[in-house]
């Protein structure tokens, strides 16, 4: 397991960096916001930029030749996430691709495979998950009931935080066919369209700009066939695909953190007070090494739970520890570092004008996706410990 | 030996036939084999796997053969690591000389120096240890005043060293003193070797908060140093021991791959001593927490380790990754104890009887121990400002000014 680029990695990275930073730049971001505010309802990205993403291949990384992907595995995406999170660049790359077509590659049938893969890949449909209910993110909690009707399944409950869920075509829904909510069994995942009779969809403004919904699911219809797997069994599949989700967004807060880091750094040389760079204060300086340990530490884990990912001599649950620590350490660097940096910028740092605020919403947002801090070190624990 | 892959196949061939399959395991506590006049093994196995190595010239592989070296190229050096790391082979002895102060001869020895020092070094006779601290030079390691006074053909030595690990168990010290105290005070430093059985030096074992430990005060009284046995310029020493002190961060991170001080498995531990979760308290699972966390930073520790040594062996500048290594890992060690002390609450708490387990023993001494960790070897403090000023490269500030 290779915790370092390999050439062709890098040189996707190196690619990805020169084409987000001419064509989705942090101001580009910027625009994004400021936009949607003065013109209602956004889907919180460029479907310009979208669209030339996946010109480039980037939404079929991560899948089997065989489904038309290119096998290029989670680190081949972490190499792009890395970029994403250096330019704040909003795309469905992982909502709509690492997500769900990572349920519908691991969960699908033929037939739902060859319905959905090439519009994903091919960006001409977008899908969304649907899984939390409650405030904090615990995949096991689904209440969402789907009660048998026929030949075909209703569907009443909500669900929210559903990124990219305004203007999705279709979402996959976790809902519970059996058991209790905190239980892995009895979960059964449907795709639901965004049209069908029933389904109302709310965006949740949130303060990173992106496109967060809300669904009110009220006796909606689906057929057997919409169902992915078997029934009350689809946790496997929702936890795969929620582990790659989970390391890629640890590889984009960790861009994220260092394009942020390298800022500060910066400021801290060229800021001048008492007559002195500020950076020449050793009570800054203690604090700034702090901070390029911890992102070290973080790249490390990272770099494992991408590697993970893509290795098959390792079994589910330990993957799904590495994505934990990824997802944890990348989460406790980001946030270490946007606190400091923030600090560090002194009162230009609490301005909109800075970047930094940006910087600071993203990664706080992403820290509570797919996970924070305290779920991923109980999920790593609750994996690890042996008890005698 | 003409390519390589050949060199590999036959290190690999050798070190199969020669490595006893005992010396392929996880050391034990205590089983390190140190070099010098007199050797102690613990085993026959021990001996063999020294005796075998050390004929073959792998004590020092890089070093040229006309100094008692291997004489391998950078590249089959390499191989050679890889494949002792394959075969989890130990390291057949550990000596402060080969690590540090051989390379540092290789560089600024005179070819008769070369001669005399390094062929005895790369064959594990004579045991190193190293005289840079004193009570008033701590982290500030150029102010140091151990004086070696021009007296004809010798220095005469007057002064104390602290924190000499092994003070009293090593044959040889390589030592930086005062030859002028009239200049700023880098420039008036030089490197000694010291044959530690000269007359007027004492090494005096301390004792610590943890007991019993391996570092000395040694005392110099009129201690007579033949002028051949200054390394480098005369004031001149300040830059190779910079060079040592590089070499030291590169030893302490092999040291630390081989075996590290203290091994205990947070996890399994917190298995042990913790109520099962379905008997826990809101405590208990709060300190569970807290043990998970722990773990999770241990491993992003190892996974870095991991990562510098894939990316040093893809040629990339890993002086940034090294330079946080040292911080990290005391750092952590610290923490990991008071977590352990937490979970063992006063199992922890015993000095030593049968009143405790020896596991319970060690964990308490360990903690003790801990706290010397980020004191040696350069402080958390160093280490920062290292971070700071080398890689972060922020601007010097008023306090900590050198040359002064």
């Amino acid at each position: 397991m290779s915790l370092v680029y390999s050439e062709e990695q890098q040189l996707l990275a190196d690619t990805a960096a020169e084409f987000l930073m001419a064509k989705s730049p942090v101001t580009a971001q910027r625009k994004l916001r400021d936009e949607a505010a003065e013109g209602g309802v956004s889907e919180g990205f460029d479907a310009a930029l979208w669209r030339e993403m996946v010109d480039m291949g980037w939404s079929a990384i991560p899948f089997p030749e065989a489904l038309g992907g290119l096998e290029f595995g989670c680190k081949g995406l972490g190499a792009v996430f890395e970029q994403i999170g250096r330019n704040l660049s909003a795309s469905p790359l992982l909502s709509s691709i690492v997500l769900g077509g990572s349920v519908i590659e691991l969960a699908g049938s033929e037939t739902q495979q060859a319905e959905w893969m090439a519009a994903l890949i091919g960006g001409e449909r977008r899908i969304a998950l649907a899984v939390d209910e409650t405030p904090r993110h615990d995949p096991t909690a689904v209440a969402l009931r789907a009660a048998r009707d026929g030949d075909g399944y209703l569907l009443t409950g909500t669900k929210a935080f559903v990124a990219d869920g305004v203007g999705a075509d279709a979402f996959i829904v976790a809902a519970r066919t059996g058991g209790q909510p905190g239980e892995a069994g009895g979960i059964s995942l449907f795709i639901v369209a965004a049209d069908a009779a029933g389904v109302q969809v709310s965006p949740m403004n949130t303060f990173d700009s992106r496109n967060h919904a809300s669904l009110a699911l009220k006796d909606v219809r689906v057929a057997a066939s919409a169902r992915l797997g078997a029934e009350g069994e689809g946790f496997a599949a929702l936890d795969a695909a929620l582990d790659r989700g989970r390391v890629c967004l640890a590889a984009e807060m960790l861009g994220a953190t260092q394009a942020l880091f390298d800022t500060t750094v910066e400021y801290l040389k060229t800021r001048v007070q008492f007559d002195v760079p500020i950076g020449s204060f050793q009570a800054l300086q203690h604090r700034a090494a702090w901070c390029y340990a911890h992102l070290q530490l973080a790249r490390s884990a990272v770099m494992a739970g991408l590697a993970a990912m893509d290795d098959p001599a390792l079994d589910a649950e330990a993957r799904a520890r590495m994505a934990s620590l990824a997802k944890w350490k990348a989460g406790d660097a980001a946030h270490r570092i946007s606190r400091e940096a923030v600090q560090m910028h002194g009162g230009m740092g609490v301005t909109d004008e800075l970047d930094v605020g940006l910087y600071l919403k993203r990664i706080r947002v992403a820290q509570a996706s797919l996970g924070d801090g305290d779920f991923h070190v109980q999920r790593y624990g609750d994996l690890s410990l042996v008890e005698t | 030996m003409s390519t390589l892959e050949d060199f590999r196949r036959e290190t690999r061939a050798w070190l199969e036939a020669n490595c006893p399959p005992s010396m392929r395991t996880a050391m034990p506590d205590g089983e390190l084999v140190w070099g010098g006049r007199t050797v102690e093994f613990k085993h026959e196995d021990q001996r063999l796997w020294f005796e075998r190595m050390r004929d073959k010239g792998w004590f020092c592989p890089d070093w040229p053969a006309e100094y008692g070296g291997g004489g391998l190229s950078p590249e089959q050096n390499a191989v050679l690591e890889s494949e002792l790391r394959r075969l989890h082979c130990r390291p057949p002895q550990i000596n402060l000389g080969i690590w540090m102060l051989g390379p540092v001869v290789l560089e600024f020895g005179t070819e008769e120096q070369k001669r005399e020092l390094l062929p005895p070094m790369a064959r594990g006779e004579i045991r190193w240890c190293q005289g840079f601290s004193e009570p008033n030079a701590g982290s500030d390691l150029a102010s140091l005043k151990t004086s070696a006074v021009d007296a004809g053909d010798h220095f005469v030595v007057n002064g104390t060293k602290i924190w000499t690990s092994y003070g009293d168990k090593s044959d040889w010290m390589y030592m930086l003193v005062r030859t002028n105290p009239d200049v700023p005070k880098q420039q008036g430093i030089s490197l000694l070797v010291v044959d530690m059985a000269s007359p007027g030096i004492e090494a005096r074992p301390i004792d610590l908060i943890s007991g019993k430990s391996s570092f000395c005060q040694v005392f110099f009284d009129n201690v007579k140093v033949p002028k051949r046995q200054l390394i480098g310029p005369l004031n001149g020493g300040w830059t190779l021991a910079k060079a040592l002190l590089q070499h030291e961060r590169r030893a302490m991170s092999k040291f630390g791959e081989f075996s590290l001080p203290t091994h205990f498995d947070l996890l399994s531990i917190a298995g042990k001593y913790l109520p099962a979760q379905d008997a826990s308290s809101p405590a208990d699972v709060a300190l569970r927490q807290r043990v998970y966390a722990m773990a999770m930073e241990e491993m992003a520790y190892s996974l870095t380790a991991q990562r510098m040594g894939e990316e040093a062996r893809a040629r990339r500048n890993v002086s940034g990754l090294m330079s946080i290594m040292k911080l990290v890992h005391s750092e952590q060690e610290k923490d990991k104890f008071e977590v352990l002390l937490d979970v063992l609450g006063h199992r922890a708490l015993g000095w030593e009887g049968e009143a405790f387990e020896p596991q319970e023993l060690a964990i308490a001494k360990a903690w003790l121990g801990s706290f010397a960790q980020t004191i040696a070897g350069g402080s958390s403090e160093v280490q920062l400002n290292v971070v700071a000023k080398r890689v972060l490269e922020l601007p010097e500030g008023n306090a900590g000014k050198q040359g002064k």
